[in-house]
């Protein structure tokens, strides 16, 4: 069973069904999912999250779908890694990085996607769909397999070959669109319109969102139930960044944190700000496609929509759907928001590689240097707490960072090995280091 | 016949352009404003349009040629 009570629209507060809807008839408003928490917080404890799976499941209370047979690859229950090397670099004694590109299908997508596909079930869908650039098309793909459904995946036609591979290989039926990106948004769109499939980020938006929830629940409860001081987030749709702040939110109104009483959740499910959640959220994406900082920056209250241009494909969202609400997060969290110059993206995944052993792909790097920022700014002191979300694997991105390989070109001989060595040190050595 | 919604936004002077009346006098469209925000130097609105597909189509290329950007109401739905 799960706890939900149907959609509400955020604009006009208008309620509807739990169907497979998106948004508002009367004001074209997106629908969120509404909870029972009265009902919720009669059943949830720390000992009962402790006793669940080590997936995004653990957490099956507060998910808008019934969790006896979820659609589960193991989405969830990521490293929270203490970053020391990288902390003492950037002057941070307290910095972790959530690890969620070690996911079933290498990014934070498995976590949405999973709820979307286990709701799909329970509609009675037989196909589950998408329009990606990459990460989203290997989620979808393979949920749909362990589901034992089909898979419909849209991708523009120039993807980069081994993004298509990491998605075809789970046997989706993948239609590779000739168009630019406004092209390929608006058959997306039409078509799921015209087929009654489960776009889990159209139809299913509502559920899907709510998966992003679980980046929040875990950090706490990896940090022993307490919230961090700053979280630094990448952002597309702006959709995980207002929903990590929600899951904040929801775990403090049910008394789950340390030291926290529980509270009211009062009318808005969706703004729910308790008191003692201090954490200031920071948003960050590559410079080439920044609509949401673009607002924040100037004041705004509405987003204006960009075509992207940017290293950082999986944030290439010219129009943000919850770009809106991300800035409200940003003002009530008294957070920032931060353009990466779009070099600095390939100089964030190879800082994280070399200091914490971890490959992050682009969306990571935009977190890293946008982490570094604030560093430098002073708006993350010393011994605050921090958690840097890296959300994909850099194993989607190689082409970004080709330019690390540099090998010591040598014959197979134990003189030209140590020849190269010698002057490898020696070079190494006036960089100020040596191997 | 059929039924599109669409989120129209303008930058600047477009403020001012009647480019929604225009697209209802110019296109056998009808149009319907469901919520809107429109600001000194920047606005948007959301639009159903009610018409034929292809007249619906004709129209908003046009609508793009104002320099006016048309996008979906629901945000892109393509993702990374
Ligand atoms: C790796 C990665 N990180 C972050 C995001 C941003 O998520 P959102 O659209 O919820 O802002 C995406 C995709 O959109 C992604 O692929
Ligand atoms: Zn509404």
């Amino acid at each position: 069973m799960d706890f939900t009570q149907g959609l509400k629209c955020r604009e006009c507060a208008r309620e509807y069904p739990g169907e497979a809807l998106n948004v508002c008839d009367y004001c074209f408003g997106p629908l969120e999912v509404i909870y029972d928490y009265s009902t919720i917080a009669e059943v949830i404890s720390r000992d009962r999250i402790a006793q669940g799976p080590l997936s995004i499941w653990r957490y099956k209370d507060l998910l808008p779908a019934d969790s006896t047979d979820p659609v589960d690859i193991n989405a969830g229950y990521t490293p929270l890694l203490k970053a020391r090397n990288l902390g003492k670099k950037l002057g941070l004694r307290n910095l972790y990085i959530k690890n969620d590109s070690v996911n079933p299908s290498f990014s934070f997508k498995d976590r949405v996607v999973s709820v979307a596909a286990t709701k799909a079930v329970e509609f009675g869908f037989d196909t589950l769909a998408c329009a990606s650039t990459g990460n989203l098309a290997c989620s979808v793909a393979a949920h749909a397999a362990r589901a034992g459904i089909r898979s419909v995946v849209f991708i523009p036609s120039d993807l980069e070959r081994g993004k298509v591979i990491g998605a075809a290989v789970y046997g989706p039926t993948m239609v590779s669109v000739e168009g630019n990106y406004d092209e390929v948004n608006r058959l997306c769109s039409e078509v799921a319109d015209n087929y009654h499939w489960a776009f889990v980020n159209i139809n299913m938006r509502p559920y899907y969102a709510e998966g992003s929830k679980t980046l929040g629940y875990e950090v706490a409860e990896q940090l022993g139930w307490r919230l961090p001081d700053h979280v630094v987030i990448p952002s597309a749709s702006g959709a995980m960044f207002t929903k990590i702040w929600k899951g904040f939110n929801e775990l403090a109104c049910l008394g789950l944190l340390e030291g926290v009483a529980s509270a009211s959740f009062g009318p808005d499910q969706n703004t729910v700000h308790h008191p003692a959640v201090v954490t200031r959220m920071h948003l960050t994406q590559a410079a080439g496609c920044s609509p949401i900082v673009t607002a924040w920056n100037s004041g705004q209250t509405h987003v204006l929509p960009v075509r992207p241009n940017t290293v950082a494909k999986s944030l290439a969202i010219g129009n943000p759907a919850d770009g809106i609400y991300a800035l409200r997060v940003l003002k009530v969290s008294e957070g920032t928001a931060y353009a990466v110059p779009e070099p600095d993206v390939a100089e964030g995944i190879k800082l994280l590689a070399e200091t914490e052993g971890i490959f992050t792909e682009t969306a990571g790097g935009v977190v890293i240097s946008g982490l570094k920022h604030l560093a430098e700014s002073g708006a993350i002191k010393p011994d605050d707490l921090a958690v840097a979300y890296i959300t994909g694997n850099g194993l989607k991105t190689l082409e970004v960072v080709s330019d690390t390989v540099n090998p010591l070109r040598i014959k197979p001989s134990m003189r030209a090995f140590e020849a190269a060595l010698k002057e490898h040190n020696q070079r190494a050595a006036g960089n100020g280091g040596s191997l | 016949m059929g039924k599109q919604r669409v989120k129209l936004t303008f930058v600047g002077n477009l403020v001012k352009d009647p480019v929604i009346y225009q697209l209802g006098r110019d296109f056998k469209i009808v149009t319907n404003i469901r919520r809107a925000d429109v600001q000194e130097d920047m606005g948007w609105v959301m639009l159903e349009l009610d018409g034929e597909d292809a007249e619906i189509r004709r129209g908003l290329a046009w609508v793009r040629t104002t320099g006016v950007r048309v996008d979906l109401v629901s945000g892109d739905v393509i993702e990374g």
